[in-house]
């Protein structure tokens, strides 16, 4: 390996971020729990030196280094920087809930920037192993996150049932991979779309291989039928650590998915394509039709997720830059989505009281006119409903299915998206049209509200003018993924 | 100016003054409002009457497309008029009749508070009238045929807050819908096997398509001429109020009396009689049809003539003699002399006009009391409009020289000679007709005019039955002490104004009517086999012996004994009325007058509440059970199953997880390896 092969600066913000969560680690052995906020600090200039770093390393072109393992391009770079807002929004949004269960403490902060690595690796990883590392430090990172509340029953619980199925999947996942390199002989994505392409890779082992990968990734991704872990763990994980699960990981997850199918087995496409399309009716419609039955809100926006990632799936097994496009700006729009339900969650609990029911949101014009709007920005905007950010992801996605003459498939996605507004209005109605059961105070702190209230408007201001957003990562993915060039 | 242009100018102006008043009568004022409707309906008469001289001095009739409204496959929708002498002619009538209405109604509505409305309304019904006399095709017809059921369905509801007068205008158009129904599925039969709406060229086709038949109902075949007859006739029998879609009619009176005279005396109701003359070149094709004509016109010239005798309100005892009226325009109509009938329809229009609205200056006389039992010796006090009443009624009941005279004397000549089966019944019907007519007329004027004042025997002079005006403010009645007043001259004048052809106009018009040509080329008659035109001719050689010829026929005798017992029953031995009401009521007749042989029970009980059962149980199994409850409802109970399903199979247990998603990747293992295995 030579230095030239290696070109360690195309990972300087992972090599940032990796020190600087080193580095938090040790100071925060020294600070009392009292100067917390030090620490809170760090983490968020962390976070904004590694943005910094992500666009200042970005170039048109596509750079490989560590032997052809770790890609840096378009795509990679705005996953990087969406993943880094979800992980700042995570903090932002959790840190008074923390505080008042006792999760304020190094570990939650560390933690976070540790999977927020392996995320990032994942992003730019285009070596099988490369990509199985960056997944397992973000997925043990969130199984100890999940945990962080050790005397909660329920968190334990999920983190439980969150490691054991996780690890399940990342075993099919590793036994999918083992079989493609069975298959091909290599590890490499380009190197096995190369294989594949010259017809020198066996069939049978591919396809065999091929279930058991997307099987890993219907895990990751929450997608039926293998979402079961979803519902029960975003109940039992602590507010924050939902909202850490439902954002940034998906963008992860996302790009993962896109090296996979679209990068290394493109010559596949009609078989994953079917598998996806199985994938994504179940979960937009079981998704959205077992959320109207739930009363937790957690939970409902488990199954919200659900759906949403059924979305996400139908824009990728379209199979084109313009579908994975589609994909990308509806998945960075569901971060901003979630990440705002869940802000005003955690906005409405207290110590002592988590804000987890339908039933809490009650009243809540009363008790604050403003929040309430917020909320029902996120919520119109989850239900699609137009000038929202969530409507124009919804259609990107749409259209791209009608333009592949899959019809259908757009009438069912629509109609299920129809049933599932039921569920969204019914969290304004009793907003807007119930008494409030509390009068407490919103005691979060004040640059949560802030930050709060711009992810809000953002829902509204970006879908008045979508273009913005959609031109951005339409050109990345081009960029990015040429298809039949390896 | 030339002629076209008067056409058109005739019906706009009216609707000018209509729109005026209606749009902007509330900045324009009262007096501005009625000057210039009042204005808009005296252009047009004068007009009309310039009309009507051109074309009797020999001006050629006009038939001309004004305005295309539209194409639809080849068939053109357009705006257009004929003139001819039987247009000429009704045009007159509407605007004289129309102008006197507007005088009238300065004096007769001055209190009330919708007064540019009603004068709006009543433009807006002339503008109508004229549309659908003057039309030249069925579509205009249709048109104006609706829009004069829009204006008397407004005015009869005029006064909105009473209930009876909602009621009213309701039954009023309900009814006219079934009529208008039947009239519509006739012009639609004229449109499909005539290929055309407009008159000349249905005319023209009509003797090729005379033995045409089609088929309903499979297996039967029916002429289409008499189908399209009786089609177009149902639409006559709603807008003239004949048996057994005449229940509206009487109700209507809960209108202004100005618009009772107007709409349901002179002009609109009239409209179907002008409408079977203006078809008569079809109607003359069906011996059937013809016949239905004149046995629907006997009914009601002689059933509705009883139901005169028992009213005590002042305005439905005219009411009803309106429907026995128009009973007798319709015998004219089927006995194929059509020209008796529109001599009668434009006698009618004067006396009629004349006589509601002498009820009217009655009412106003007798601050807005209607019972006729509560009046009495009104000559002494409103000396002009009991004149004018007496003449009225005088022409009504067919006394010689009068104009009714002539032109009833000839309907029941018209009906002595027809043929058709049902004319014995007809002629029966004409002739007992006149001993009614003449006693309930006559009844009516000795109770009003004649007598005692009875308002001043009463105590308690609100006890007054049910059809008064219960809720009208002005409504208080005289009391005992009180006297009543001559109306004003805007009222009387229109009396006078109208009194004068109710007198003349039978002995003027009757020679070019009945004898000479006047309706040459318009009115066709297939004299081979309806000799009935004829024989009026016969004996209608002129006015004079015409008249004097009166004194020896039966009709005339009858009239007087009409009226002879009118004066000795109600005049003599008033206990005569009483005890015959005593025995009609004992045997049962009574009841069936009064309920007037149950045809509201019939509609209301039997179709209106058939109907709405019928809505109720669509609406229960249709639109609640099965579209609310099964689709719609049912849908979300389905959503709502499922949902609760599906968050069954999340039972909390790991194993369970695992399994799902190992079961996931069996399924897909099987689809896309079972697939391959296959193609190896």
């Amino acid at each position: 390996m030579t230095w030239t092969s290696l070109n360690p600066w195309v990972a300087t913000p992972e090599i940032f971020l990796l020190c600087a969560v080193c580095a938090i680690l040790l100071i925060d052995l020294f600070i009392s729990d009292a100067k917390r906020g030090i620490t809170y600090v760090l983490t968020l200039l962390t976070l904004g030196v590694t943005a910094a770093l992500v666009v200042a390393g970005h170039e048109p072109q596509a750079r490989l280094g560590f032997s052809n393992s770790f890609l840096a391009d378009a795509l990679s770079d705005y996953a990087k920087l969406g993943m880094i807002l979800g992980v700042a929004l995570v903090l932002v949004y959790g840190r008074s809930y923390a505080k008042a269960r006792g999760l304020y403490r190094g570990e939650f902060f560390t933690l976070a920037l540790f999977s927020l690595l392996g995320m990032m690796v994942m992003a730019s990883a285009v070596n099988f192993l490369t990509l199985y590392v960056g997944l397992e430090l973000m997925s043990l990172s969130i199984y100890a996150m999940v945990a962080l509340n050790r005397d909660s029953f329920a968190s334990t619980e999920a983190a439980m049932k969150y490691f054991v199925l996780g690890a399940l999947a990342s075993g099919m996942l590793l036994y999918g991979m083992s079989m493609l390199y069975g298959a091909t002989g290599t590890l490499d994505v380009f190197a096995i779309a190369k294989a594949i392409q010259q017809g020198s890779a066996n069939n049978l082992l591919v396809v065999f291989g091929l279930v058991f990968v997307v099987t890993g990734l219907g895990f990751k991704f929450g997608a039926v039928p293998f979402h079961m872990w979803v519902p029960d763990v975003y109940q039992g994980a602590p507010t924050p650590m939902t909202q850490l699960i439902s954002t940034a990981p998906k963008i992860a997850v996302f790009v993962f998915t896109l090296r996979v199918l679209a990068q290394a087995l493109e010559g596949f496409a009609p078989d994953w394509r079917g598998m996806l399309m199985i994938l994504a009716v179940l979960s937009i419609g079981l998704g959205n039709i077992t959320a109207i039955a739930q009363t937790n809100i957690k939970r409902m926006f488990g199954y919200s997720t659900i759906s949403h990632m059924g979305f996400v799936l139908l824009g990728i097994l379209v199979a084109t830059p313009n579908g994975y496009a589609a994909s990308f700006f509806y998945v960075m729009s569901y971060l901003l989505m979630g990440a705002a339900g869940f802000g005003v969650l955690m906005l409405l609990s207290r110590e002592g009281f988590e804000a987890d029911q339908i039933a809490d949101l009650k009243g809540l014009n009363q008790r604050s006119p403003w929040f309430a709007l917020m909320m029902l920005f996120t919520m119109f905007s989850m239900a699609g409903i137009p000038v929202f950010l969530g409507f124009f992801a919804k259609l990107s996605v749409l259209k791209e299915i009608v333009n592949m003459q899959m019809v259908w498939l757009a009438v069912v996605a629509v109609a299920f998206s129809l049933i599932g507004a039921f569920y969204y209005l019914r969290v304004v109605k009793v907003m807007y049209f119930d008494n409030p059961e509390s009068s407490e105070p919103l005691i979060a702190g004040f640059d949560a509200k802030v930050v709060l209230s711009i992810n809000c408007l953002l829902l509204l201001v970006l879908g008045l003018m979508p273009n913005t957003l959609m031109t951005v990562l339409i050109d990345a993915v081009q960029r990015s993924i040429i298809p039949g060039v390896h | 100016m030339d002629m076209k242009s008067i056409y058109l100018l005739i019906p706009l102006a009216p609707l000018f003054g209509a729109l005026i008043a209606g749009l902007f009568g509330w900045l324009i004022g009262r007096r501005a409002a009625h000057c210039v409707t009042i204005a808009g309906v005296a252009v047009s008469f004068g007009l009309s009457a310039y009309v009507l001289q051109y074309l009797l001095a020999g001006g050629e009739s006009f038939n001309g497309t004004v305005y295309t409204w539209l194409t639809v496959n080849g068939v053109d929708l357009n705006v257009g008029f004929l003139v001819d002498n039987l247009t000429a002619m009704m045009m007159c009538v509407v605007t004289f009749v129309s102008l006197m209405v507007h005088l009238y109604t300065i004096g007769y509505m001055h209190e009330d508070p919708g007064y540019q409305r009603f004068f709006s309304y009543i433009s807006l019904f002339t503008f109508s009238m004229l549309m659908l006399v003057m039309s030249n095709n069925f579509v205009q017809l249709f048109f104006g045929w609706e829009a004069v059921g829009l204006v008397s369905y407004l005015l009869i509801g005029f006064w909105f807050k009473r209930p009876t007068a909602t009621f009213a205008n309701l039954k009023a158009f309900l009814v006219n819908r079934v009529g208008d129904f039947g009239f519509l599925l006739g012009i639609g039969l004229v449109l499909a096997h005539f290929g055309s709406l407009d008159y000349a060229e249905v005319f023209a086709k009509a003797p090729e398509l005379q033995n045409a038949t089609i088929s309903i109902l499979p297996g039967t075949t029916w002429s289409l001429m008499t189908v399209t007859c009786i089609l177009l006739f149902i639409g006559a029998m709603g807008k003239s109020a004949q048996f057994p879609l005449h229940v509206w009619l009487p109700d209507s009176m809960e209108g202004p009396t100005p618009i009772s005279a107007l709409i349901h005396a002179a002009t609109m109701v009239t409209a179907g009689i002008f409408m079977v003359s203006r078809m008569s070149p079809l109607f003359e094709m069906s011996e059937t049809a013809l016949n239905f004509v004149l046995v629907i016109g006997a009914i009601t010239a002689l059933f509705m003539g009883f139901l005169g005798i028992i009213q005590n309100d002042i305005k439905r005892v005219v009411a009803y003699s309106t429907l026995s009226q128009l009973g007798y325009m319709t015998v004219a109509l089927g006995a194929s002399a059509y020209s008796v009938a529109v001599f009668h329809l434009m006698t009618h229009a004067f006396f009629k006009a004349l006589l509601f609205l002498a009820a009217g200056s009655v009412i106003m006389g007798m601050h807005h009391d209607q019972d006729i039992r509560n009046m009495g010796g009104l000559r002494k006090y409103m000396k002009i409009t009991w004149i004018t009443s007496l003449l009225g009624s005088l022409a009504l009941i067919g006394t010689p020289f009068l104009s009714g005279f002539y032109s009833k004397d000839s309907i029941i000549l018209a009906v002595q000679a027809s043929t058709l089966p049902g004319a014995g019944f007809a002629y029966f019907a004409v002739v007992a007709g006149v001993f009614v007519t003449a006693f309930y007329s006559f009844r009516m004027y000795f109770l009003v005019f004649h007598g005692k004042e009875q308002w001043m025997q009463k105590d308690h002079h609100h006890a007054h039955d049910a059809d008064a005006h219960d809720e009208d403010e002005h409504h208080h009645g005289l009391g005992p002490n009180d006297k009543p007043h001559e109306s004003p001259w805007v009222v009387t004048l229109p009396l006078v104004l109208l009194a004068i052809p109710s007198v003349l106009i039978g002995a003027w018009a009757m020679t070019p009517m009945l004898v000479g040509d006047f309706f040459k080329d318009v009115i066709f008659v297939n004299h081979d086999l309806h000799g009935a035109m004829a024989a009026v001719g016969e004996h209608a050689e002129d006015w004079y012996h015409m008249g004097m010829h009166a004194f020896v026929t039966l009709p005339f005798w009858l009239a007087v004994a009409g009226v002879a017992s009118a004066y000795f029953f109600y005049m003599v031995k008033p206990e005569i009325p009483a005890a015959l009401d005593r025995f009609f009521t004992s045997i049962g007749v009574k009841k069936l007058l009064e309920e007037k042989y149950y045809m509201d029970h019939l509609y209301i009980n039997g179709f209106a509440a058939g109907g709405r059962a019928l809505g109720t149980v669509l609406w229960k199994v249709g639109d609640t059970l099965l579209i609310d409850g099964l689709v719609v409802n049912g849908t979300a109970k389905l959503v709502g199953l499922f949902s609760n399903l599906t968050r069954r199979i999340q039972s909390g247990y790991i194993y369970h997880y695992a399994f799902a998603m190992i079961l996931g990747a069996l399924l897909l293992l099987t689809i896309w390896l079972g697939g391959l295995l296959q193609v190896q």
